[in-house]
Order: C-alpha cells, then structure tokens, then sequence
C-alpha cells in the first residue's frame, strides 16, 4: 500500500520535507503500526515520534488516534499540538 | 458561513458590516481581533510566522462553526485566520458572530475562539533577538476549550 505523508512545523523541519509517498510495508495496516515503522528510520524520526512527545495525527484531514486503519491512496499527516489564533 | 485563510489583511469594518447590513433580524455582533504581540514568554517578537494546513484547516474552521451553529442559534458568523510572516501590531484572525441577541454572540464568538485555538491546524513560529523557535501549545487553551463540554 502506497500513503501521502504530510509534516507540518516543527515535524518538517526535523524530518527535512513536507511531503513523501510511502511505500508501506504489508505488516504496517494502522496509523500506530506507521509510526513504529517510521521510527525505525532512526534520528530524528526516532526522537520527535518518541514516547512522552507531543504530536498529533490525522487521515484525510481528519484527526484520527493509532487504531486507524490505513487504505492505499490515504493522506497521512503527522505535526504537533497547535498554536494558531 | 465564511471562512477563509488568507495572507492579506482583512477589513474588520466590512466583514462586520456583511454580518449584519442586509439582515435586519441580527441585534448583536461580537467579534473578537487576535494580534501579534511584540513581546511572549518574556522575549521581544520581532516577527511571527504562521503555518497551516490547507484543506484541513478549512475543514476544522467549518466544523467548528458548526458545532457553535448548533449549539447557539446564530444568524451568521466570520472565521478569517492570517498565514505567513505578521509583524507586532498587525491582525492575526477575526472571528465575528452574528445573532438577534447578545448573550449568543458573545458566548458562541468564545466558542469559536477556544476551539480554533486547539483544534484547527495553525503552527506559530516566533523571531525574537535569541532566534527563531516554535510556539508550545499551553494546557491553559486546552482548559478554555474543556470547559465547553463540562455539564453538556
């Protein structure tokens, strides 16, 4: 299964790019299953979507929590708590 | 309904004038003006850079308007929100509520501002002399906006 990834702020900067599409593994199906699996990158994958960090996540602009099942085509967004307003 | 994100000024006379000018049911209009400030945390701000989400962020003013829709019966309303650099002094978002009496107003323009504070998808950076960091988010906008759900 093929997902868009979006990084936002802080996320962006870190990771270094805005936007990928991700190749996912077949073990990798939900949202918690992505983020194990973009751990794994290591650095600063490793770092910011560590335990005890604060990000949030949504598909298709929707904001979903780590049970979300993932389908081929979606759009995965991964950034932190915000502060507009 | 409007909601739009937008880097450009907007004019807080006409979208508040629009809310009301053609509906002579409306009585009230509260609007809240968010700004930059020059100084936040203790340190000078020398610029503020705001990020989004396009597409997701519409979707989340829409939803949130709404659910204040819902819960107040509201005649209008306006959500504009500013992205990119804004300087001390100069507007960041208008969030403006028409209804036929105050108390509506005033409650749902609350509302509206509690909710887009944490839950529509704008990133705050912030210039000051130190150099450039992002802004936390504060577990005191998460309380505003909690305590809309308490007794519900």
């Amino acid at each position: 299964m093929k997902v868009k990834l979006l990084y936002f702020a802080r996320l962006r900067e870190q990771f270094g790019t805005g936007m990928e599409e991700a190749a996912l593994p077949a073990e990798v199906q939900t949202l918690g299953e992505l983020l194990a699996w973009l751990r794994g990158r290591g650095d600063a994958w490793a770092r910011e979507l560590a335990e005890g960090r604060a990000w949030r996540t949504a598909v298709n602009q929707d904001m979903a929590g780590p049970e979300t099942p993932l389908r081929d085509g979606d759009e995965v967004a991964i950034f932190p708590p915000v502060t507009g307003g | 309904m409007k909601i739009q994100v937008q880097t450009e000024a907007f004019d807080l006379d006409a979208e508040v004038a629009a809310l009301h000018r053609n509906n002579p049911k409306v009585g009230a209009v509260a609007a809240f003006l968010g700004l930059v400030r020059d100084i936040n945390e203790g340190q000078g701000v020398a610029t503020m850079t705001l990020e989004h989400y396009p597409g997701m962020t519409e979707k989340a003013l829409e939803r949130i308007v709404a659910e204040a829709e819902a819960r107040w019966a509201l005649l209008d309303a306006t959500v504009i929100h500013r992205v990119g650099e804004l300087r001390p002094t100069e507007p960041i978002v208008l969030v403006a509520v028409a209804s036929a009496h105050r108390e509506e107003a005033f409650a749902a323009c609350a509302f509206i501002m509690d909710y887009l504070k944490t839950r529509a998808p704008f990133w705050k950076k912030e210039t000051t002399p130190e150099g450039a960091h992002w802004v936390e988010a504060r577990e005191s906008d998460e309380a505003a906006a909690a305590r809309w759900s308490e007794g519900a």
